[in-house]
Parts: C-alpha cells; sequence; structure tokens
C-alpha cells in the first residue's frame, strides 16, 4: 500500500471531518446567539427552560448525544435515522450552540451598562444599540474563548467515526484492520495543518481587533 | 414659557424612596445646577429626564407639551420613548464613548442611524462640533487613544450632534484628574454663551456659583433650596445647606 494511495484515502476521510466541522459551525454560531438571548430573558420560565437544556447538553458527553440522536428516532418513533452525516450534524450543532450561548452570554454580560444608556439617549432602537454599538466589543472579547472552542470542535469531528460517519479515523482503522497500523498515527497531521491554519486566522482576527479597547 | 417643567417627580428602588417629589422649572438659555452630597437623588432625577428611569410619579414637560405622564408611562410606545429621550441629552460622568469608532464617527453615528440628514450634513455639523471642543486635529483618534477631558469633550459634541432642547451633565468631571477638569468645565462654559439651556449636577462649587442661572440644593430627595446662586452660596436659608456647603469649602 502506497504512501500517496493511503494519503488520498485519510483525505477523503478529512473532508468529511472538514464538512461536519464548517456546517456545525455555519448552524451553531447562529443558534448559540439565539439561546444566548433566551437564557438571558426576561421572561423567566424561556430562561429556565434554556437554562436546564444547556446543563443537559453540557452536563452529558457529546458522544452519548450523538447515539441518541441517531438511534432514538428509530427506537422510539419508528423512523430509523438512514443519514449518519445528518445525525452527526444535528448532535454537533446541538452541543456546540449550548457552548457558544454561554461564551456569548458572559461576553454580552461583560459590556458595561453605560454602552446600551449611551446608546438610549442618542435615540437608538434596542436593536441598533446592539447590532452597531455592543456586537463587535462583544466580537472582540469572545474571540480567545470561541477560537479554543473551534479549535476543540476540529478534533471533535472524529468522534462522529461512533455512528460510522466514514470520517478520517474511520479510514485510518481500515487500514488498521488490514495489518497497516502507521495511518492511525498519521491522521494527527491533519488535523496538526488544520489546527495551525485556524490558529493564524484567530491570531489575525485578534489583531485586526486590537485597535480599540 | 418655560423649556422644561417638572412636576412633583417621585421614584423609589424597592423600599428606598429616592425622589420624594421634585418640581423645578428652567427657561430657554438658562443653566441649572443641582449640587448635593451623594445619595441625595441627583443623578436619579437626571436619569429620570432622560428616561433611563420611569419615575413612579410627577410630569415633565418640554415647551409646554406634557412628554412624561407617570400615570399614563405604560401607554408610551418604544419609539414615543425614543422621540422623548431626543429631547434630552445626557453627558456621562463616565464618558462611555464607543471605543471601537473614532471621533468623528462616535459623533456621526447616532445622527446617520436616525437620518437627521445626508451624510456630508452630518459629516460638516460633526466637524463643526469637533472644532468647537478643540479637538479638531484629533478626529481620526480612538477613544482609548484620548486623555479622559478630551473623551469627555467628545461625549459633550456627540450629545450636542442632537441638537437636544436640553444638554444634563451628570458629574462631568469626577471621572477626571484634577487638572483635566479646567478643559471641560472651559467647553461647558462657552455653550452657555451658545445659548444651551443645561442642567449640570456638579461637585463644583466655584463652577455652579459662576455659571449657573440657578442653583438646586438637593437632600435625601427633595430640594431642599433652590435659587440664584448668590442666595445658596452667599446667603443659604437652609440649616442643611449651610452645613454642606461648610464641609465642602
Amino acid at each position: 500500500m502506497s504512501f500517496q494511495q493511503v494519503s488520498l484515502s485519510l483525505a477523503a476521510g478529512f473532508l468529511e471531518n472538514c464538512r461536519l466541522f464548517f456546517e456545525t459551525l455555519l448552524f451553531s454560531i447562529p443558534l448559540g446567539l439565539l439561546i444566548s438571548f433566551c437564557t438571558m430573558s426576561k421572561f423567566k420560565p424561556l430562561s429556565f427552560v434554556f437554562k436546564i437544556i444547556v446543563w443537559c447538553i453540557r452536563g452529558t458527553p457529546l458522544m452519548l448525544q450523538l447515539f441518541v440522536v441517531f438511534y432514538v428516532p428509530g427506537l422510539v418513533f419508528g423512523i430509523p435515522m438512514r443519514n449518519r452525516m445528518l445525525a452527526a450534524l444535528i448532535a454537533f450543532v446541538i452541543n456546540y450552540a449550548c457552548y457558544f450561548s454561554e461564551i456569548f452570554r458572559g461576553g454580552i454580560e461583560s459590556i458595561s451598562k453605560g454602552q446600551y444608556e449611551a446608546g438610549q439617549v442618542l435615540g437608538l432602537t434596542k436593536r441598533q444599540i446592539f447590532t452597531k454599538i455592543i456586537l463587535l466589543q462583544v466580537t472582540k472579547r469572545i474571540v480567545p474563548p470561541m477560537s479554543n472552542e473551534i479549535i476543540t470542535l476540529v478534533k471533535d469531528t472524529s468522534l462522529a467515526r461512533v455512528i460510522a460517519v466514514g470520517e478520517i479515523l474511520l479510514a485510518a482503522e481500515r487500514f488498521a484492520g488490514k495489518g497497516v497500523i502507521w495511518p492511525l498515527f498519521f491522521t494527527g497531521v491533519y488535523f496538526l495543518a488544520f489546527c495551525g491554519l485556524l490558529t493564524l486566522l484567530f491570531g489575525y482576527i485578534e489583531k485586526k481587533l486590537s485597535y480599540f479597547n | 414659557m418655560s423649556v422644561l417643567e417638572v412636576k412633583n417627580i417621585k421614584k423609589s428602588f424597592g423600599k428606598t424612596e429616592v425622589l420624594k417629589g421634585i418640581s423645578f422649572s428652567l427657561e430657554k438659555g438658562e443653566v441649572l445646577s443641582i449640587i448635593g452630597s451623594s445619595g441625595s437623588g441627583k443623578t436619579t432625577l437626571l436619569r429620570c429626564l432622560n428616561f433611563l428611569e420611569f419615575a413612579d410619579g410627577g410630569t415633565i414637560s418640554v415647551d409646554g407639551e406634557t412628554i412624561f405622564d407617570a400615570s399614563s408611562v405604560k401607554k408610551l410606545s418604544d419609539s414615543q420613548i425614543r422621540d422623548n429621550r431626543l429631547r434630552f441629552g445626557l453627558v456621562f460622568q463616565s464618558f462611555n464613548l464607543f471605543p471601537q469608532y473614532n471621533v468623528l464617527k462616535n459623533i456621526t453615528l447616532a445622527p446617520s442611524l436616525l437620518k437627521r440628514g445626508t451624510s456630508e450634513q452630518i459629516e460638516q455639523e460633526a466637524l463643526a462640533l469637533i472644532e468647537r471642543v478643540g479637538l479638531l486635529e484629533k478626529k481620526e483618534n480612538y477613544p482609548c487613544q484620548l486623555s479622559g477631558g478630551q473623551q469627555q469633550r467628545v461625549a459633550i459634541a456627540r450629545a450636542l450632534a442632537l441638537k437636544p432642547d436640553i444638554l444634563c451633565f451628570d458629574e462631568p468631571t469626577s471621572a477626571l484628574d484634577p487638572e483635566l477638569t479646567g478643559e471641560v468645565l472651559k467647553v461647558i462654559r462657552d455653550l452657555k454663551s451658545g445659548d444651551s439651556t443645561m442642567i449640570v449636577v456638579t461637585h463644583e462649587m466655584e463652577f455652579a456659583r459662576s455659571v449657573s442661572d440657578k442653583v438646586i440644593f438637593m437632600a435625601d430627595g427633595v430640594i431642599e433650596e433652590m435659587g440664584t446662586p448668590e442666595q445658596i452660596f452667599g446667603n443659604p436659608k437652609s440649616p442643611k445647606t449651610k452645613s454642606f456647603l461648610n464641609q465642602i469649602v
């Protein structure tokens, strides 16, 4: 088995990891923002319900959540989940949205009341205050915790293996099953390269936002 | 006719009664200073005027029009509240400039969002205001590059950009180093000669004495004494006013 064959096969697997990664980000960031607004809502029942949801999701393993999303529709409702990738995506989006929501909440609550009041006395609407004044300040503050979480997500995508999504570790295990062990270790190179790029990207964003306090 | 007529404003936070019925009026172009020890309700009064708090009782009229009546406050829509707020400007103790925008953008942000003219007009007016507070060479700077006094001058220009009927100052120099208070007070003094109607909550007694047309001394949520600066500082009647002024000087 040539090096080229193995790396191409692993790359095909890693493409699945990347897909899961980008799609998770695409949906979990807006959903996380929505959840953070719900947990901060002045309407107590709403914030209570969402705090319970966030507790359940953060308090159980992602691997367990993958099993639940994949098996429960078939076992309980008789509608088996046929699309493994979709099941993985749903579990990842919900899981990461909950983590992100707590980061967003922390970021939003760290902005001083005076910024809102300055917007209010200038006659701005709540929406204008949030989008034009608060959002960029929150963004700046949450870049470090978000980059942490997003880099964790890159590696977490390999958990999708437990419901047999054809990602990179599953591909490497096939080789291992045939007695070729090294591809399993070689997968680390893909993750390292990807996380390296992300680290550079986040460093760039942090620098871009360093012009204000 | 008075530009501002405040009648019997009351405000409680929980069981604490902070304002126990405040009434006063202000003529156009007048400067009113509000003095008093901390906890006397001065800041709460300003916040009620700017609708950052809603008074539990009383009315506020601007130019003869009742814009706030505590007995019907629930009926005010968000947009009415915003319109009411625009009658007043507020300069905060802690400046509250928007850190991500430079001086010019801090001033033009609200007028552009409120569509108060073309972007050229808004920018021209903003530049004129920046010049008026003496910061034209800093117009591209960000708040973190300015001293406290400079930031407060930008905050004043920002409030003026919306042309409020009445400009309020909440202890505008309390967060400043002593050597920086002068430049801010000078700007406020200049505004007086420009005929702005202003309410200044302040601990700067010399300033209050020299710039005000009217002085209110507040204690425990009531107006203890009200009059011209000569009366209040020269010949205070109330024992509370006397002892406050003695402590300060």
